[in-house]
């Protein structure tokens, strides 16, 4: 047994046992963290793979995006995730059923594609001598600018597009302004009350 | 590069003027929505003009391949920018009286008039999908924009989840079609779909139908118009307005590049499922729109019906019915913005109405908007000598020289039937007795547009040549790919 099947054994059965976590724990705020383990293993499997680039971008949109997202969400909405979730089993026919089609389907590609690399070798994706990374760097400012580009410019629209249909200006926004903050004294803030025992204000 | 760069011209001024207005907006101390409408409008019309003297340079593509500009490309996105343009100006009195008026308005019209004239531009099926959802998105937005109102937003919603939903089917069509091929340029689809024994593999049919169902979607043609009444009737009138011209100008350019670009040989597969959207959307536009009360609603139908009239040109396939379509789309979109800039001004003391019963004796208390509005109707329905009766005479006619003689006759009688829901407009505006709440005068601009508008529908006929001669410039410039200089060729006639 190599190290990097070792590795491979490693990887996969942690994803997959957090991932069962990830449905299984009782507490919203577990279920967020074990994604992020998950994450993390399949960026290692990725990894194995060849596909670096892949895996950091696994980890930096996932990880440091969505899940921490998750956990905003999680923990500032007051939802009773415990009764949610309660009965959730009376899904595990159907469910299964899925899984076990997908499982088929997984295996007859597998078959046919490798009978197919047997006669007909796939093309590399990318070139000799050269980490993925700097593979898709080389085209993606030069060759794809212009779609790439395009997608900034969807991806602005979009955040206008949340911005116009969520902010509501308020009349009357707490900015903090630091330089009258600083400028307060004590008469300012500060009123000594002469109070006369037995009579309060 | 930098080549390039000169050829996407048109778009960059928009994208960065776009962004410009926007830091203005967000930033000026007091409410900047006056000025950046304004700046909108102009770079509009800077961006329409770029476009329009590019077709000099006769046909050249950018980006390895990706972007194309030809003669084709750019009188239509003159139109589109010119017709957003106008939408921006007709708004803004609606925008201010309804209490929506944002600087955010126009600036997403800028960016969703530089996804057009992405997609009239784009030459591969990766270009396609990013200029059409870049307008998709920025029209799904100010569908909402009334963000109080139950219908407004609702309409947004419908409109963001149908448009996703025919984004999808475009891809997948999209994504069979590249796997036929092999290629995501059209010039080189067009290689790959050719016909075996006068039929096209059953295979690459369905990837083709996919991409259709997706494109006919944009231009809601039927089976795919669903969202149109009800997008139409949420969003607030100005935006319906624009939704109504722009969008559909720049849907159909790309349809028409799209199918006779990348699959000029496959047109025996494409030509009879054309006919058909063809010959749905002009009976429904026809028989749904007779039973309608409120004036958006009747709209969306009659801009169904449209669609279904200008597709009768499309589905002739040859360089005449492309003139055809290209003439009937600028005109439709005059009439359209005409129309709209008079339901724009039906506003009574309490607020806009939008019922057609409204608009009872209307000849006696607003005798100019009756008029223009009257005209506006003739010209829809096709009566001669109005412009809309050319447009419908040259796709019909391209349709009869290719041999399409059920699809003409049923155009003309489906015509026949619409012409009474626009004719029952003109009698209740000249001679039902007019109710008692008098209308508000109509705004400045939209008095002017509704004017020019209505001047051109009724005098087109007096000097139409320039049109016609700059649709079959354009027309020829898409079909022989060849660098047709539309606009020098126009002004130095003889």
């Amino acid at each position: 047994m190599t190290l990097t099947s070792l590795a491979f054994y490693l990887f996969a059965s942690v994803s997959v046992a957090s991932a069962f976590m990830v449905i299984a724990a009782r507490n919203p705020v577990y279920s967020v963290l074990f994604l992020i383990l998950t994450f993390f293993n399949s960026a290692g499997l990725f990894i194995l793979m060849g596909a670096e680039f892949l895996a950091l971008i696994l980890v930096v949109v996932y990880v440091g995006a969505v899940a921490v997202l998750f956990l905003f969400v999680v923990m500032m909405l007051d939802i009773d995730f415990a009764e949610l979730s309660e009965g959730f089993l009376q899904y595990l026919p159907i469910g299964a059923t899925v899984g076990l089609i997908l499982l088929l389907e997984l295996l007859l590609v597998f078959g046919a594609s490798s009978r197919l690399a047997d006669s007909n070798p796939l093309p590399r994706a990318t070139p000799e001598g050269m980490t993925n990374a700097e593979a898709l760097g080389r085209v993606l400012y030069t060759d794809h600018i212009y779609y790439f580009q395009a997608a900034g410019a969807i991806l602005l629209v979009a955040m206008i597009g949340a911005i116009v249909l969520t902010l509501v200006k308020s009349n009357n926004p707490r900015r903090q302004n630091i330089a009258e903050q600083n400028a307060r004294t004590k008469e300012d803030g500060v009123a000594l009350v002469d109070v006369k025992p037995g009579q309060g204000l | 590069m930098f080549n390039d760069i000169g050829l996407i011209l048109p778009e960059l001024v928009l994208f960065l003027g776009a962004m410009g207005l926007l830091m203005l907006g967000a930033f000026s101390s007091k409410d900047a929505t006056r000025t950046v409408d304004f700046g909108a409008i102009i770079l509009l019309l800077v961006a329409a003009v770029l476009s329009l003297t590019q077709s000099q340079n006769g046909y050249a593509t950018a980006f390895n391949g990706a972007f194309v500009v030809d003669g084709f490309a750019a009188l239509m996105k003159a139109l589109t920018f010119v017709a957003t343009a106008i939408a921006i100006l007709m708004s803004r009195d609606f925008m201010a009286r309804e209490k929506l008026a944002r600087f955010e308005f126009s600036v997403l019209l800028v960016l969703a008039a530089t996804g057009m004239g992405m997609m009239i531009s784009a030459n591969d099926l990766i270009a396609l999908y990013m200029g059409i959802e870049l307008q998709s998105l920025a029209l799904y937005v100010v569908a909402a924009i009334n963000r109080d109102s139950l219908r407004s937003t609702e309409s947004g919603l419908k409109y963001f989840v149908l448009g996703a939903l025919s984004s999808g089917l475009l891809l997948y069509g999209a994504s069979l079609i590249y796997g036929f091929s092999g290629s995501i340029e059209f010039a080189e689809i067009a290689k790959a779909f050719q016909p075996v024994d006068g039929q096209l593999p059953i295979a690459m049919t369905i990837g083709l139908v996919f991409l259709i169902a997706g494109l006919a979607f944009k231009i809601s043609a039927v089976p795919f118009h669903m969202w149109t009444p009800d997008v139409y009737e949420g969003a607030p009138t100005a935006v319906t307005a624009f939704f109504a011209a722009a969008p559909k100008l720049a849907g159909m350019a790309i349809f028409l590049r799209v199918m006779l670009t990348a699959f000029p040989d496959a047109i025996i597969a494409w030509q009879q499922i054309i006919i058909f959207v063809s010959f749905a959307s002009m009976l429904l536009g026809a028989f749904a729109a007779i039973g309608q009360q409120n004036i958006k609603r009747l709209m969306a139908y009659s801009s169904i019906g449209h669609m279904g009239f200008a597709l009768v040109g499309f589905a002739a396939g040859t360089q005449d019915g492309v003139s055809g379509v290209i003439l009937y789309m600028t005109l439709y979109a005059i009439m359209t913005l005409g129309t709209f800039a008079c339901i724009l001004s039906m506003r009574r003391e309490g607020g806009m109405v939008e019922r057609i019963d409204n608009l009872a004796g209307l000849s006696q208390t607003r005798p100019f908007m009756a008029a223009c509005l009257a005209i506006m109707m003739f010209s829809l329905a096709g009566i001669p000598p109005m412009a809309g009766f050319f447009g419908k005479l040259f796709v019909f006619r391209a349709a009869i020289d290719a041999g399409l003689y059920g699809l003409s006759i049923l155009g003309v009688l489906s015509s026949v039937v619409g012409a009474y829901y626009y004719l029952r407009i003109v009698k209740i505006m000249y001679i039902d007795a007019p109710s008692e709440d008098d209308y508000q005068p109509m705004p400045r601009e939209l008095s002017i547009m509704a004017g020019v508008m209505a001047g051109f529908a009724l005098l087109f006929f007096v000097y139409p040549a320039p049109l016609i001669e700059l649709s079959n410039g354009a027309a020829a410039a898409l079909l022989n790919g060849a660098g047709t200089d539309v606009v020098t060729g126009l002004l130095s006639r003889p």
